[in-house]
């Protein structure tokens, strides 16, 4: 087939629509949060001391990490999945979480006397952690590399790893709510290694799945 | 030069999708223009045929025409996919190349017209379903409208573009499968 000739199939389609890109990952982060927070209810749901945990700061700091994370990880998968879009600024967004928690872990450090540092780390709840941060993202986690599919990532291992983190962070803002271990040296290690996991599984997804 | 081709390019492109279909005749032949010059700058060792990148490109933009932001310069986006799109048939070929993403911008593609010889997009062709395969063949190879098509097959011009769009969206995933 001749260049020319494609060019009058391609112009033939011209009247076939899809849906924007930009509106098309709002409503994929729609169906992500919901789904997220059925597989939550249905599963473990918020602790039942929800309302007085949220005065503690060490509580609500949590949410702070994870919803940075998710909303940096947005921006950036949104960028990486429109061809030509400058990823930099996205990209220097994605230290905000990292470093929040960081600067908790410090802080922690100083108010916490020495020897309760393992048990903080350890807490009661990090099976439970590193096994309910991936099942409530998966579902999300799967929408995104599925929108991935949609868009047009240059570089789809790399999306498809931010796929991970952006239903990573969704998931551990609602698996936060479920936690009893508010201390952040809890959350610097375990949420990390959860959310570490969706990573790869969606960098893997990226790399087998999102072709184009 | 570039800065009135981006003018220009967008604004048939933001034309093509509103539905004007002289403006996205007009922006596709820009841009193929556009992007052999590019692929054959950058096709020097061989073994890639340069029309192909152009024309897997080609249907790549055309399928991904979503994704562009109305607000966004297009030949940024354009190039973008070029590049990708020639990236992979390297890849798909067994070999592995570097293409500078800084020289892109700068040094802008002189068009150039096209040369003839065996498509990939023929071996695509072949996957389709029967039915696909005749109506793309009748809209590109002979030229004919959705109307005329529609009278040779006997079918409605609403499944002449259901079967197009479908043939396009499969000739479009297989190159970026295998």
């Amino acid at each position: 087939m001749r260049t020319e000739d494609l060019i009058k199939a391609l112009d033939a389609d011209a009247s076939s629509k899809a849906m924007p890109l930009r509106s098309a990952w709002w409503l994929a982060a729609g169906a992500a949060v919901i789904i997220a927070a059925v597989v939550f209810l249905l599963t473990i749901g918020p602790r039942p001391d929800f309302m007085i945990a949220a005065h503690t700061m060490r509580f609500l700091s949590k949410f702070v990490f994870t919803i940075v994370l998710a909303i940096s990880a947005f921006a950036l998968i949104r960028a990486l999945s429109t061809p030509g879009a400058s990823t930099g600024r996205a990209m220097a967004g994605m230290i905000a979480a990292p470093l929040l928690v960081a600067v908790a872990v410090v802080l922690e450090l100083f108010m916490v006397p020495e020897a309760l540092w393992g048990t903080r780390m350890v807490g009661s709840n990090m099976m439970i952690c590193m096994g309910f941060i991936p099942l409530i993202g998966i579902g999300p986690l799967a929408i995104f590399l599925w929108m991935l599919r949609y868009g047009a990532p240059t570089r789809p291992v790399l999306a498809g790893a931010v796929a991970g983190l952006l239903a990573g962070g969704l998931a551990a803002t609602f698996y936060a709510a479920h936690c009893f271990d508010d201390s952040p040296l809890f959350v610097a290690t375990w949420y990390t290694i959860a959310i570490a996991a969706l990573a790869v599984l969606g960098a893997l997804g990226g790399r087998f799945f999102v072709r184009w | 030069m570039s800065g009135k081709d981006e003018a220009e390019l967008s604004r048939l492109l933001r034309a093509a999708i509103a539905g004007d279909e002289r403006a996205y005749a007009d922006f596709l032949h820009r841009i193929a223009a556009l992007v052999r010059g590019f692929v054959r700058r950058k096709i020097v060792q061989g073994g890639v045929d340069p029309e192909d990148v152009v024309q897997e490109t080609l249907l790549a933009i055309h399928v991904k025409r979503h994704t562009w932001r109305q607000d966004a310069p297009v030949l940024p986006w354009i190039y973008a996919i070029a590049r990708f799109k020639l990236i992979d048939a390297f890849r798909r070929r067994g070999r592995r190349i570097e293409i500078d993403v800084d020289d892109i911008a700068e040094t802008f593609a002189e068009p150039e017209p096209e040369t003839v010889s065996e498509r990939d997009i023929n071996r695509a062709l072949d996957g389709l379903s029967p039915a696909q395969r005749s109506v793309v063949s009748a809209v590109s190879v002979e030229g004919r409208s959705i109307g005329e098509t529609a009278a040779k097959f006997g079918i409605t011009e609403t499944a002449v573009r259901v079967s197009l769009h479908r043939g396009l969206a499969a000739i479009a995933k297989r190159f970026g499968r295998e």
